[in-house]
């Protein structure tokens, strides 16, 4: 498509690498005005703005406003390389390309979902979880460095992403769909997922303080050496953090019963203060 | 507190509160919220210490789809306001803010159904190609959703110096404290939980379970466990017969002549 319609855009419209650039600083503010009814669909025509303005005029610019405060929603990072399709696919169409309303939006369409799939993963399941748990092992000794580091390290994969997402969607065009396909995308989520579930595994253990300190047994020996041996004891001797295993198990099964998170919050704070008012369950580090 | 530590606490609310729709800048997450609270207060250490505790508790709240998680902007803030400016506890000014979150989980939902009036006056701004009433509307939005922790914020602010809410925060009896910290010790499960739901992929939990057992039995710091993550990711991606057996069929394909039903020589292959 892109070799028939480079004949028609020779000397005509063209967006220039400052709209892009300014496509890419608008992006930043994506959901800004996310709303339950068509969600991302303001933000994108917020984020597209320097394009219809540098396209197209009176009616034809009614019609592009509209076409882009369709319903919209993905990943927001994941929203920059359809923006750079998107882009693209104007061009083209202010070139006088037979590409219709449909095409454009459904391309959009088309990869929202699957991109929302992959960006959840990487950018929510993994890069965020790993940075700020990270970040928040320094800060817990109150070092400004856990926050420093977080921020710098979080912020510069998503401004990298952002901008190659848009000059790389543009530079594609509709191409990008098929690129999509070749495996990488799938070799990129499934590896985050690995990587974000055995993180999560060593914070399960790491993490977690619980001290049932209930006395078993206590044995006197030949010295006089009285040995305690609490349900903790047994616990660890058959696997640290056992406990903590189980009750994040029991969380994604409530979880999954579409229980809300605050609520079995609620659960495990009742628990806690519960068990501590019975002596089960002891202040950790006491 | 001072006029002028409430006029910064104030701006900090509306950058946070902007955060938490962005999703960008990470300004909502606690890390940085309490850091920046903390900063205004005039004890920055104690507000990076309730950030790296909150922020373990919030680990995996995330917005995802139409979902909306629990808000940690206003939960950030107010923890760090009782803590500093309320003399209170770390473990009880965190597990105050808890409720807080859910307040502000709400208001997060009022407004992403106020801003539903804002999407139809965009319909209308288009008719006449008003490209600067969308850049309006869009802007207005979020300053509503910077509102929406401003103002909650600046009214515990406010309140904070008056004996009524120091009584009150007095009055906390010591179990509560203690259970409190108890809970506090297992709370951060239920953000694990979320992430590892997030992932649905089953088939990919012994890699869970690879890294609970490591770390339960070394003292393997974040920095080797995450390295050890990633050695795992790329190896499986490389042994996968997913990925490899994709990328041999194309090779032995192309060689054979092209086309020449490669599926089917390479069972014949592995019958052998």
């Amino acid at each position: 498509m892109s070799s028939e319609t480079a004949k028609v855009t020779v000397g005509e419209k063209k967006l220039t690498k400052r709209d892009l650039m300014s496509v890419f600083i608008r992006s930043n503010l994506f959901q800004g005005s996310w709303n339950f009814e068509r969600m991302q669909a303001l933000g994108f025509c917020f984020t597209v703005v320097p394009i219809i303005n540098r396209l197209y005029e009176g009616e034809e610019r009614t019609e592009a406003i509209k076409r882009h405060l369709e319903f919209f929603n993905t990943h927001p990072y994941m929203g920059a390389p359809i923006l750079g399709v998107t882009a693209a696919m104007e061009e083209q169409k202010a070139n006088g390309a037979p590409i219709d309303q449909a095409a454009i939006n459904g391309i959009k369409v088309g990869l929202m979902g699957p991109l929302a799939g992959v960006g959840d993963p990487i950018f929510w399941g993994t890069i965020r979880p790993v940075f700020a748990a990270l970040g928040a092992s320094f800060a817990s000794t109150g070092s400004i460095f856990g926050p420093l580091l977080f921020f710098v390290l979080f912020n510069a994969v998503r401004l990298g992403f952002r901008y190659w997402g848009v000059f790389y969607g543009y530079r594609k065009g509709t191409d990008v769909v098929s690129d999509m396909a070749g495996g990488v995308i799938q070799k990129l989520t499934e590896g985050a997922s690995i990587l974000g579930l055995f993180v999560m595994g060593g914070l399960v253990n790491k993490w977690t303080n619980i001290d049932i300190p209930v006395v078993v047994s206590t044995t006197t020996n030949q010295e006089g050496k009285k040995t305690v041996t609490t349900v903790q004891d047994i616990l660890d001797s058959l696997m640290p953090g056992i406990l903590a295993l189980g009750l994040t198990f029991a969380c994604m099964w409530l979880l999954k019963k579409k229980i809300n998170a605050l609520w079995i919050i609620f659960m495990l704070f009742g628990l806690g203060i519960v068990g501590y008012v019975l002596g089960i369950f002891a202040v950790p580090g006491s | 507190m001072e006029p002028i530590q409430i006029i910064l606490v104030f701006l900090v609310a509306c950058v946070c509160g902007m955060g938490s729709i962005l999703d960008e800048w990470q300004t909502h997450r606690p890390l940085i919220a309490c850091t920046l609270t903390g900063l205004v207060l005039g004890d920055m250490t104690t507000g990076i210490i309730i950030g790296g505790s909150l922020e373990m508790i919030a680990l995996g709240w995330m917005n995802i789809g139409a979902a909306v998680a629990p808000d940690t902007a206003l939960a950030s803030l107010i923890s760090t306001i009782l803590v500093i400016s309320g003399g209170q506890d770390i473990s009880v000014g965190i597990s105050l803010a808890i409720p807080l979150a859910a307040a502000g989980q709400v208001l997060t939902i009022l407004v992403r159904t106020i801003t539903v009036g804002f999407q139809h006056s965009a319909d209308k701004m288009a008719e006449s190609g008003n490209l600067r009433g969308i850049d309006m509307l869009h802007v207005t939005a979020l300053l509503l959703q910077a509102m929406r922790i401003a103002i909650p914020v600046l009214i515990v602010a406010l309140s904070m110096g008056t004996s009524v809410v120091t009584d009150m925060l007095n009055a906390i009896p010591d179990w509560l404290v203690n259970g409190l910290n108890v809970s506090g010790g297992f709370i951060v499960v239920v953000g694990y939980a979320m992430v590892i739901n997030m992932m649905q992929a089953k088939y990919l939990m012994p890699f869970f379970f690879l890294g609970f057992v490591v770390a339960a039995f070394t003292t393997f710091n974040l920095v080797a466990l995450g390295v050890l993550g990633l050695v795992a990711a790329i190896v499986y991606i490389q042994l996968s017969p997913k990925y490899y057996l994709k990328e041999a069929l194309a090779q032995y394909g192309a060689a054979g002549g092209g086309g020449s039903k490669p599926a089917n020589d390479l069972d014949d292959d592995l019958d052998d």
